[in-house]
């Protein structure tokens, strides 16, 4: 069967004027449904380009220069505008790390929502009727009443939470986290990836996991592929990674994470 | 004598009560403190936002004035101090900031940076000066032809070398290292607190170790207390709280750390806020340990 995700040869550069630089260099990755595959990198290493580049939303002077990115039978980077516009929140959703900066401050939260539905065509009167079953799918209580809160009425959890639930709305085959969960508190964070877990059970959802924390991998994903510079250096099931890592920066990065050696 | 001993320390703020605000409330930001650093320690003070440590912190050093309480360092009473008696004190205690992009300031060479604790406290002619930063700079791992240099020209870690090359330009014997490491990545991280061990047994320094990351904490620190809106929920040696948390929001706090086994049972333990109680005190539950339950 084919993968639900499969990027071949992905390249991205950055071209201001007289110099060029590769953020991403000839990268190589697939998904398949229902998986989550982590996408570990220190800063730099080209993890959030990858994000950016898959949903076509890098912005000059970043550019694709190479590369296929197939998804449900269709090369997203040779697809119009339009088409590409119904696939982002409809088919690929995108959490950020910020929910603060991703939410718009002058629209209720619940309205945040009922768009992600009425921007993929659904009519507005169903569109408000499912915020209620998203926000109780985030577990958020007293849907009713939170819907009509701004953005900075919520803590940094729930706003997280808003966030999925926006994601979710489309209930779309393949999420994309970058660092979901690195703006929280560790008491937050478990929460929130607790329910992470059950949603992908639940709606059967596959999730490319951006983060650097070894932790969160160890937590969430099925495979693990490890950059740097811009490149893929190792790449395999998260058990392997963890304990047996071959590449030499693999090794250095899970060296580095405090408490592994001891655990 | 422990180097640095904190009684009851308070600090509230008021929040609320403007013309568009709400109406005024008490935040107790921290609330009742008290421990004690023996000499050499690594004392590590976790908490999640906005559990007090980093207010706790700053009215150690009085960069925040608290509202009542004592910090007795070496025995005497800093909260006491004046003005200039203050000044002299803080030639012994100094602190290390989170965030090395906006704790150093952009126009200064690295050089002057490192150079200004010697100015301000009239420490040293010019050349014993210039020598001294050499020294600095060799110890915290810089590389000397970069004094010229400006803050934006070096990596993250480097600039947290900086400010850690800052704050032993005095020769202090506390360091408050106010998560010193939570802005930088994990490699990165794990060369800045190397350095940081390396300085304690070279210098024979004292850390207040202000952090969230658990993981960091109980690997580097010998002695941990937990905060908790603005209290101290549980304390003691680092391997006997980790091993056996006891306050049921230590437990919490722990369990909610992720394992970086895949395989690893995961029993998260949920606290409940509304059972918190603010009066309960600390006691014994065991040998160098203490917890409020």
């Amino acid at each position: 069967m084919k993968p639900l995700l499969d990027v071949q040869h992905l390249t991205v550069t950055f071209e201001p004027p007289g110099s060029t630089l590769t953020a991403v260099d000839d990268l190589s990755l697939t998904i398949e449904s229902g998986e989550t595959l982590g996408l570990v990198g220190e800063s730099g290493s080209g993890k959030s380009v990858t994000a950016l580049a898959i949903l076509r939303l890098l912005q000059p002077p970043a550019k694709i220069t190479a590369g296929q990115v197939s998804f449900e039978g269709r090369d997203l980077l040779q697809v119009s505008e339009s088409e590409m516009r119904a696939v982002r929140g409809g088919r690929i959703s995108l959490i950020f790390q910020e929910p603060m900066t991703a939410l718009n401050p002058t629209m209720r939260v619940g309205d945040q929502i009922a768009e992600a539905l009425t921007s993929h065509g659904i009519e507005k009167d169903e569109a408000r009727q499912r915020v209620g079953e998203l926000l109780e799918a985030v577990r958020i209580t007293d849907a009713v009443k939170r819907a009509r809160d701004y953005p900075h009425q919520l803590s940094g959890g729930m706003r997280q939470r808003v966030m999925i639930a926006i994601a979710l709305a489309c209930r779309p085959p393949l999420v994309i986290a970058d660092e979901p969960t690195t703006a929280l508190d560790v008491t937050i964070q478990a929460q929130v990836l607790e329910m992470l877990r059950e949603l992908k059970q639940r709606f059967n959802l596959a999730l490319l996991l951006i983060t650097h924390d070894f932790g969160v991998i160890a937590e969430m994903a099925d495979r693990v592929a490890v950059m740097q510079g811009g490149r893929l250096v190792e790449h395999g099931p998260v058990r392997q990674i963890l304990r047996e890592p071959s590449h030499a920066y693999t090794q250095r990065l899970l060296r580095a994470v405090p408490g592994m050696s001891r655990r | 004598m422990p180097l640095l001993e904190v009684r009851h320390l308070v600090k509230h703020y008021s929040r609320g009560g403007g013309l568009f605000a709400p109406p005024p409330s008490v935040v107790r930001a921290v609330d009742d403190v008290s421990f004690q650093i023996a000499e050499g320690d690594m004392f590590g003070l976790v908490g999640e936002s906005g559990s007090g440590k980093s207010t706790t912190g700053r009215c150690i050093l009085r960069l925040v004035d608290p509202d009542s309480g004592e910090v007795l360092f070496r025995g005497e009473n800093v909260l006491e101090f004046s003005r200039s008696r203050m000044q002299l004190a803080r030639r012994d205690m100094q602190i290390v900031f989170q965030d090395p992009y906006s704790s150093l300031n952009p126009r200064m060479r690295a050089g002057d940076i490192v150079e200004e604790p010697l100015i301000i406290h009239r420490l040293g002619s010019p050349a014993e000066r210039a020598a001294r930063v050499r020294k600095l700079f060799e110890l915290v791992g810089l590389e000397v032809a970069h004094l010229e240099r400006y803050p934006r020209e070096f990596s993250g870690g480097q600039r947290q070398r900086i400010g850690i090359a800052r704050a032993l330009a005095l020769n202090p014997a506390l360091i408050v290292a106010d998560e010193p490491v939570s802005a930088l990545d994990v490699s990165i991280q794990a060369q800045v607190i190397e350095l940081l061990l390396d300085l304690r047994a070279r210098l024979r320094l004292t850390y207040l170790f202000i952090a969230h990351d658990l993981r960091l904490v109980e690997n580097i620190c010998n002695r941990v207390a937990v905060m908790y809106l603005g209290k101290i929920v549980e304390m003691g040696d680092a391997e006997k709280l980790f091993r056996s948390p006891t306050h049921p929001y230590t437990q919490a706090l722990l369990s909610a750390v992720p394992r970086l086994d895949p395989d690893a049972p995961r029993t998260r333990i949920e606290f409940d806020a509304s059972s918190f109680r603010r009066e309960t005190p600390m006691r014994e539950i065991g040998a160098s340990h203490w917890a409020a339950v």
